[in-house]
């Protein structure tokens, strides 16, 4: 694993994106198939099954290093990172063997059907055998969450440089739900298409946040708007007389959403649809009603009566088995349209609106009443714009509502992890209730780095008191907390929950006492949850 | 009996002497272990350090009341024996020890085990109470061998001078700067910051050897030295300061940069991992050959190293200094971080 020790470090010591790509692709031509067919499966979000809990990990650990187990757990958050943890708090390596990333990932498959004895002394065996950055790096194959730097935009970059291949076939490629014993290098790289996995979604055209006026996006005329939905951006798939749900994320959610079985009835096969699952009464609900249904691998019935599902579907991707993503939209919208229209009333696919206007101040108008649409906001779409992938500017554009805001108090902290490990990122805001202060939403983004490290050297002076990783704090420093809905939440001791909540900016200029109050909150349920 | 040495608002205090050791506040007669700005502060009314230690005083303080011994070298002062001994931390810093009928403490400032090759190498010395750091007291923090680390930057060093880029090295000026000038060794001249200049020509004018530098003038641009490498303090590395070298790498050497979440927030290209302070061994040695009973930890991670004292039968306890920003943010203050 040397080398892909070093392909680690090359990415690790660079803050150039050009030399981590150079990295990346050097190895992808230089690697084993098997290698490098994980590397891609690693930086893609693809791991080996967890052999071993990470309670077993800190444990083991702890007694190889001689270490009480309370040094372990104090000394862990401060790194950040459990791999890194146990591979800098072990006894140094020997460093003497050089064994293929293949033969690590085997290594801990051949764990799974063992006893927890065998376990352990494999772990231990593997520790003492490697060096500190190759001992790091069998960990992180160990603990999952393989984030190294790398996101899966350069790793195709660096996968069209090695393979010359165009990036977009590669991105489409590396879609679906593959893994390195589903496949390998040459049919998931090089093989010609024909035999595509029926299953394999297209990758998702991402939009960035309007930044500017509308009006600088030119003649209105040439844009078509529709509702920013809150629920889950997803792709449906008729293939074969099968069909299959992505979302996003790249999760299959077929089982999740039996709604959709039915879709074979009404649609003919080779469709991709890409649009908003979004629990439905007849209009969007909440996505309260949605989140119910997330998490959940079967729904029983009540639930599905409840909640249930549609595809509010908003673009066409394939049709009659044809790749339809360089068409203008106008011309995938006119067959969506015509597709939709045919449609029984009952069918779980529906055809989100387009919002029409003239104007672009007329289209802020309309914007601002989104949250009566149960919507976020608008998004903007070029007409003559083809179906990219990825997250590019200059097509599709989010055009979001301002979030709601409260001022809050800080009253617990914790420490981060990754790059935030060693410093106090992590917040709950309490409101006021009289004399008492009720905590309503915890938060973990939106300050500085430098705010972060004021707040953390104000946190180490101002500890109450400690509950294992969570420090109390004098009640001292005001936030301006931004969300983006709120909802009732009998859980939660305030009563409400809060949807994607942020800090805005630090109320320095903010006395303690002027923070809201738990009625200010109530009052914003009323008004919008 | 009341202890030699108390712990006072005002620093460390030994009242049979009548002095403090490395106080943060103003004092008639302070001890000081080390040039440091969180050791060695204006405004006391007399000083007494090594006298290695002194041209740096001097250079800081300016016209300063100064006294100095050298190593091992004892005076007595109301029958408290007082004398310095090496604690490898930068050129002069030392340990102080204090002694009075049997009873002996040592403070140490802050010191380092491995021999860097420009400071006197620490030498242990027993002691009953043993005031220690512990900056880096955790076991996750295991340094390497300094030809280690010397071997990693020259290859960086080269390999930027490969590609037509300056590599621009961030460190404390005083001592860490002038360890690193010590282990330099590329394809060109070594290009100094001012504050690193200025620390070097003090020690220089002391007898102490370092490699010939050419300091960066207002004048002076990149193009005219190729293969040069930037020795400069952290903070002035993502300064306009640093823009007359053209396209250029970043590293820093601490060490912090042993954990890679704190390396990554720093935003260089490059984590060098050389303390100026004891790793985890270290401080433990140092600590079990003091054949001290008694340890007083200062700044650092206080609770958790004198917890692991407690435990493996040393009578440890906190004490509340103003060294080192105490707990404080030490990693990500850039000169702190530099300093370590």
């Amino acid at each position: 694993m040397k080398d892909f020790a070093a392909l680690f470090t090359a990415i690790d010591q660079s803050t150039k994106t050009t030399r981590k790509v150079a990295a990346l692709a050097e190895f992808f031509r230089s690697a084993s198939d098997s290698d490098r067919l994980w590397t891609v499966a690693l930086f893609s979000g693809r791991r080996p099954k967890r052999a071993v809990t990470t309670t077993r990990l800190r444990e083991w650990a702890a007694e190889r290093a001689g270490l009480p187990l309370w040094l372990f757990e104090d000394a862990y958050p401060i790194v950040g990172d459990l791999a890194e943890t146990i591979a800098l708090i072990l006894p140094p390596g020997s460093d003497e063997t050089d064994r293929g990333l293949t033969y690590w990932i085997d290594y801990l498959k051949a764990l799974t059907p063992e006893d927890e004895p065998t376990r352990k002394a494999r772990i231990n065996a593997a520790w003492d055998e490697l060096g500190t950055t190759q001992r790091f790096l069998f960990n992180k194959l160990l603990t999952g969450g393989f984030r190294v730097g790398i996101s899966r935009k350069l790793m195709t970059r660096a996968l069209a440089q090695a393979t010359d291949k165009p990036e977009t076939e590669l991105a489409h490629r590396l879609m679906g739900d593959w893994t390195p014993d589903s496949t390998d290098w040459h049919h998931l790289i090089e093989a010609e298409d024909a035999t595509a996995d029926a299953s394999r979604p297209y990758p998702f055209y991402l939009a960035y946040g309007l930044e500017d006026a509308p009006e600088s996006l030119g003649d209105p005329a040439a844009w078509q708007a529709e509702w920013k939905w809150d629920g889950i951006r997803g792709q449906l798939l008729l293939r074969d007389g099968q069909h299959f749900t992505w979302s996003r994320g790249e999760d299959l959610m077929t089982d999740r959403f039996p709604e959709f079985a039915r879709v074979a009835d009404f649609l003919q096969g080779g469709t991709v649809l890409d649009g908003e699952i979004l629990a439905w009464d007849g209009a969007p609900m909440s996505f309260a009603a949605l989140q119910k249904r997330i998490g959940r691998k079967t729904v029983p019935k009540k639930l599905l009566s409840d909640a249930p599902v549609i595809l509010y579907a908003y673009d066409l991707l394939e049709w009659q088995g044809a790749d339809w993503r360089d068409r203008p939209l106008a011309e995938r919208r006119a067959q969506l349209t015509t597709l939709c229209d045919a449609l029984p009333p009952d069918a779980p696919i529906k055809l989100s609106p387009a919002v029409p206007f003239d104007a672009w101040d007329e289209l802020a108008r309309i914007r601002s009443t989104a949250r009566d649409a149960q919507a976020e906001g608008l998004m903007l779409k070029r007409l003559d714009s083809p179906y990219l992938s990825g997250r590019k500017k200059g097509d599709w554009w989010k055009w979001k509502l301002d979030p709601l805001t409260i001022d809050a108090v800080m009253i617990y902290a914790q420490q981060g992890s990754g790059r935030r490990a060693n410093l106090f990122t992590d917040f709950t805001f309490a409101v006021w209730n009289g004399n008492d202060l009720v905590p309503f939403t915890k938060a973990y983004s939106g300050l500085t780095d430098e705010e972060f490290r004021q707040i953390t050297a104000w946190v180490r002076k101002n500890t109450q008191q400690r509950f294992g990783p969570v420090r109390q704090v004098t009640p001292t420093h005001v936030f301006e907390i931004a969300f983006e809905g709120i909802q009732e939440s009998p859980r939660h001791k305030s009563g409400v929950a809060l949807r994607f909540p942020r800090i805005a900016r630090w109320r320095k200029d903010k006395p303690l006492q002027e923070a809201n109050t738990l009625d200010d909150l109530k009052e914003m349920l009323r008004t919008y949850g | 009996m009341a202890p030699l040495l108390t712990f006072r608002p005002e620093g460390i205090y030994c009242a049979r002497a009548d002095l403090f050791i490395d106080p943060w506040r103003p004092v008639a007669r302070a001890l000081i272990t080390h040039g440091h700005a969180d050791h060695a502060r204006a405004g006391m009314g007399h000083y007494l350090a090594t006298n290695l230690a002194a041209p740096v005083l001097r250079h800081r303080l300016g016209d300063i009341s100064l006294d100095t011994l050298r190593y091992g070298e004892t005076i007595t002062r109301n029958g408290v024996e007082i004398s310095f001994h090496p604690a490898g931390h930068v050129p002069g810093s030392a340990q102080i020890r204090l002694s009075y009928k049997g009873e002996t403490w040592v403070a140490s400032g802050d010191y380092k085990i491995e021999d860097d090759g420009l400071s006197t190498p620490f030498a242990p010395v027993r002691c009953h109470h043993f005031i220690t750091e512990s900056t880096f007291g955790l076991p996750v923090f295991r340094w390497q061998p300094q030809a280690q680390i010397a071997h990693q930057i020259n290859a960086w060093w080269a390999d930027c001078a490969a590609r037509g880029v300056t590599p621009m090295l961030g460190a404390y000026s005083l001592g860490k700067a002038q360890r690193l000038l010590s282990l330099l060794d590329g394809p060109g001249p070594i290009l100094t910051h001012g504050a690193v200049e200025g620390t070097n020509a003090v020690l220089r004018a002391q007898g102490i050897a370092l490699p010939d530098t050419v300091p960066v003038t207002p004048d002076t641009k990149g193009k005219e030295h190729p293969g040069a490498i930037v020795l400069a303090p952290p903070s002035a590395l993502g300064s306009t300061w640093a823009r007359r070298f053209g396209p250029r790498e970043t590293g820093f050497a601490s060490g912090w940069m042993a954990v890679r979440g704190i390396r990554r927030r720093r935003a260089g290209d490059r984590g060098f991992v050389i303390s100026d302070h004891a790793d985890w061994p270290g401080l433990l040695r140092a600590i079990t050959e003091t054949g001290a009973e008694n340890i007083h930890v200062t700044h650092g991670y206080t609770d958790i190293f004198s917890r692991y004292l407690s435990e493996a039968g040393w009578n440890a306890d906190i004490v509340k200094t103003e060294f080192g920003g105490d707990d404080d943010d030490i990693p990500d203050t850039q000169d702190a971080a530099g300093a370590a």
